[in-house]
């Protein structure tokens, strides 16, 4: 089993996922994508399944379908990439399949968008439709703030920053759920916790263990399943009331901190689905 | 593994399984490096994050 492996800057996550790799015995190249340059006419390549953990998600999405359409097996998919790159994609995912997710509005212009913010009732959250870490996700608690953020998204000269993501902020209990799913399996989830409402661990979240209720783990496997599966991670809220809420799928995860939290061996996990999918056998 | 900032010039040492495409910061200035070869170690100036790095 020969296996590529996207990348560029290595990450913990890739480290770890080497370090497995070499422990096996098992036989990859690395791929570093700043160094590619594909022939489109090509379609045959010396390995038999390509991991992908590209940190940029543009590159990604383009390795991913290069490789897929010379019909190497990928770990995820290129429809996957497509998807979970877009939060726009992942919501309406999460909508069609009838997962529950934030209320979401959608708007194209900054006039517009403050008629949106202001029919949802502050605060509302906007959001870039692509990016992470929670990267420019801005809570916006009054008009004010929603005209000044709008003016600044509008002049920023990316046409995306002008697709209004504007999403129902979630008074939530300064934590939120990271579960992991790989291929039919939930395999474990964190608690996010931090003083801040943003609680991405990238951002200074603490990761704590989240027991993995048959709830949690049937509405993460939902939700990986609508947006078509593979290794991914999906972000939830909790809401006062108790109900469970699908914020964010994410398809290059990064799990240097939940390997303790969760017990679990996550990148001899990934390894595992890998060669499962290289195999024939998912 | 001995190295040397390329913004500050501080020399320092990396781990032994460092990887190329790893990223080191300067315990001096603070600076991202990323280490470009191991034969010799060598770092150079991390890109900026882009809009679209992430997970």
């Amino acid at each position: 089993m020969r296996i590529a492996v996207l990348c560029s800057r290595i990450r913990a996550e890739e480290k770890l996922l080497f370090v497995e790799l070499e422990r096996r015995g098992l036989e990859y190249v690395r791929i570093d994508d700043r160094e590619q340059v594909f022939d489109l006419h090509a379609h045959n390549y010396p390995f038999d399944v390509v991991l992908e953990r590209a940190i940029q998600h543009s590159r990604a999405v383009y390795m991913l379908k290069i490789f897929e359409d010379a019909g190497l097996p990928t770990v995820n998919s290129h429809r996957v990439a497509v998807t979970c790159g877009d939060k726009f994609l992942v919501t309406q995912a999460m909508i069609h399949a009838g997962i529950p997710t934030p209320r979401c509005l959608l708007a194209f212009t900054p006039e517009s968008a403050l008629a949106g913010i202001e029919h949802l009732g502050y605060p509302v959250v906007l959001k870039p439709v692509v990016g992470s870490w929670g990267r420019m996700v801005s809570k916006i608690n009054d008009r004010d703030a929603a005209e000044a953020v709008l003016e600044h998204r509008s002049v920023l000269g990316n046409y995306q920053h002008t697709i209004f993501y504007i999403q129902e902020y979630i008074d939530k209990p300064g934590r939120d759920i990271r579960s992991f799913v790989i291929g039919e399996e939930c395999i474990g989830a964190i608690y996010r916790s931090s003083e801040h409402w943003i609680t991405n661990t990238a951002r200074g979240g603490y990761a704590s263990n989240c027991p993995l209720t048959p709830e949690l783990a049937d509405l993460s496997l939902r939700a990986a399943q609508a947006i078509g599966g593979g290794v991914v991670a999906i972000d939830l809220l909790e809401t006062k009331d108790g109900r469970l809420l699908v914020n964010e799928v994410n398809y290059t995860m990064e799990f240097r901190n939940s390997i303790e939290a969760t017990g679990v061996d996550i990148p001899a996990r990934i390894i595992d689905y890998v060669l499962a999918v290289g195999r024939g056998r998912v | 593994m001995r190295v040397t900032c390329t913004e500050c010039g501080a020399e320092f040492d990396i781990p032994d399984d460092t990887m190329v495409g790893e990223i080191i910061v300067c315990p001096e200035c603070g600076v991202e490096l990323e280490v470009v070869s191991l034969e010799p170690p060598t770092l150079a100036l991390a890109p900026e994050v882009e809009e679209d790095w992430g997970e």
